[in-house]
């Protein structure tokens, strides 16, 4: 690793200086090379290099927030992965997931993930909700050179914000485009190449106030409307046991539903459909 | 001009340790201890804000007595040393020995090289899967290492709290009842003509790395559980559970490695 000790022995002085907070900064100076954004890359599109990973849904409920995604990462025409995880909580209470390309983005959340861990315990306080947007969004931007040239990744990030005053308020959404953001929106969003057909259930079906358990009925519903109509979404896989990861914020911090929870849920979304294919 | 007198490096050495020495012992002092639950941290500290005790990674915590602007820089080099190596490698490979080592050789450089050395006394603390299991590092001012056998005092007149320590604390203690030897053992010294005193919860740093718990491990003892240990050794880990820092409170579970 690039930062390693001087002839001394001792740690060099970039790891003891009262310096920054933020770990990727501290990073771009002890291994440039290890920030998605600083690599150069050869001229041409890199787009086929990569498998895609599609659809993630976040929806505000009352007193939390829900983010969902589905299993597929898809190269051209093929399903490169059939149970990636795009899902993730970034820390105590707030969630991301991201569609795009998925070497890129799963580094970039494993990034993300340590940058906010490392400011709580080097500042011994958390970032706060919109902080922790702002970060992202930076984050998001230092990828641009890769995203020109086809190596685009989206994150969604939501959370649970604990300054909130009114804890009905407190689920919020950010949402980012390839050149940061952040975007706080209101309700519901979703990113991905199924975003399209998932915004458009939700935009029928979504009420304020749903509660947390409404909004994961709602989101794996989302996401089944979405794999409909997008060969890039997968649906719940009930022949492999695949099932949507759905992870909930709330004051009691964050919340990845089992297995067996988000199968019982997915089944019965599918058996809905049987008779009512449209939902 | 000025006479250059001759100091022989022993001397020089002498000279440093005995500033190092004096520097420490001015101070309050801190104690860490394995327990069945995982391994407690307890500091005389009279700022809430500014911690003797600290998170470093997932099982590993930190602690300190001496000079906080020095041991704080220490703490940010092991908190950056710890993150950087968990995102190249993986969150297993972050080990307390490593962070020891590196504290070692910072502090043997800082010893040799500088005209003042850092007036800190510093315990790395890893936890592990049984009390047999966890490693306890006592790092020194002039960069030597010792691997502590499940208990440890830092500070001042740390022989009389040392020997408090040795006949009270047994590995396989509650939480309560090893916050309460390691309160009684801090407060055997520093009271009126060497007697010993009572320490007020509000004068208590206290964090635990719970063994039972899987990612961060670190969490604050604060408040009314910290007051319900002191006063009620049993009615301990309940109490504990709901009130400690809201930061760490994420289900461990959730927090896949990344």
């Amino acid at each position: 690793m690039a930062a390693a000790f001087d002839p001394s022995g001792r740690l060099p002085d970039l790891f003891t200086n009262a310096g920054t907070s933020s770990f990727s900064a501290f990073l771009s100076q002890a291994a440039p090379e290890l920030l998605p954004g600083r690599r150069p890359l050869p001229p041409g599109m890199a787009t086929d290099l990569t498998p895609h990973a599609t659809t993630i849904i976040a929806i505000a409920a009352a007193g939390g927030v829900v983010l969902a995604g589905d299993r597929r990462a898809t190269m051209g025409n093929l399903i490169a992965q059939r149970d990636i995880e795009k899902v993730y909580p970034a820390d105590a209470y707030s969630l991301v997931g991201m569609a795009g390309a998925a070497g890129i983005g799963i580094e970039l959340i494993r990034l993300f993930r340590v940058e906010l861990e490392h400011y709580e315990k080097i500042e011994g306080a958390m970032l706060s909700l919109d902080g922790k947007a702002n970060r992202l969004a930076a984050m998001v931007r230092g990828n641009l050179g890769a995203a020109m040239q086809g190596l685009a990744v989206v994150p969604l990030f939501a959370g649970f914000d604990l300054a909130a005053t009114d804890p009905a308020k407190a689920g919020r959404i950010f949402s980012f485009d390839v050149t940061g953001g952040p975007y706080e929106e209101v309700g519901y969003d979703a990113v991905g190449s199924g975003s399209l057909f998932a915004k458009s259930a939700l935009k029928k079906r979504f009420r304020y106030g749903l509660s947390v358990d409404d909004a994961v009925r709602l989101a794996v519903e989302a996401l089944y409307d979405a794999a409909d109509d997008d060969t890039a979404t997968g649906g719940p896989d009930l022949t492999r046991r695949i099932y949507p990861v759905v992870m909930s914020a709330t004051a009691e911090g964050t919340h990845r539903l089992t297995e067996a929870e988000t199968a019982a849920i997915a089944e019965s979304v599918v058996a809905g459909r049987m008779e009512n294919p449209g939902g | 001009m000025a006479m250059q007198f001759y100091a022989s490096p022993e001397q020089i050495m002498r000279d440093r340790s005995e500033l190092a020495r004096k520097g420490i012992a001015r101070g309050r002092s801190a104690v860490v201890l394995s327990y069945a639950g995982g391994v407690l941290f307890v500091a005389e500290n009279l700022s809430s804000a500014l911690h003797k005790v600290g998170e470093i990674y997932d099982r590993i915590g930190f602690a300190a007595v001496g000079r906080y602007n020095e041991f704080e820089n220490l703490r940010r080099a092991g908190v950056r040393m710890a993150d950087l190596n968990g995102l190249s490698y993986d969150r297993r490979d972050v080990t307390g020995r490593a962070l020891a080592n590196a504290f070692a050789q910072t502090l043997g450089a800082i010893f040799t090289e500088q005209s003042k050395p850092f007036e800190v006394e510093i315990c790395v603390a890893q936890v592990g899967a049984t009390a047999a299991e966890d490693e306890l590092y006592r790092l020194t001012y002039d960069g030597s290492v010792n691997d502590e056998p499940g208990r440890m005092a830092m500070g001042g007149q740390t022989e009389a709290i040392a020997a408090v320590l040795k006949s009270n604390h047994r590995p396989d203690m509650s939480l309560g009842d090893a916050v309460k030897v390691a309160v009684q053992a801090l407060g055997s010294v520093g009271g009126e003509g060497g007697a010993a005193r009572a320490i007020a919860a509000d004068q208590l740093e206290v964090a635990i790395l719970d063994r039972g718990r899987v990612g961060r491990t670190f969490r604050r003892v604060t408040g009314a559980a910290l007051t319900a240990l002191l006063d009620d050794g049993e009615a301990t880990a309940a109490s504990a559970e709901a009130s400690t820092e809201a930061a760490d409170s994420t289900d461990a579970a959730e927090r896949p490695d990344s």
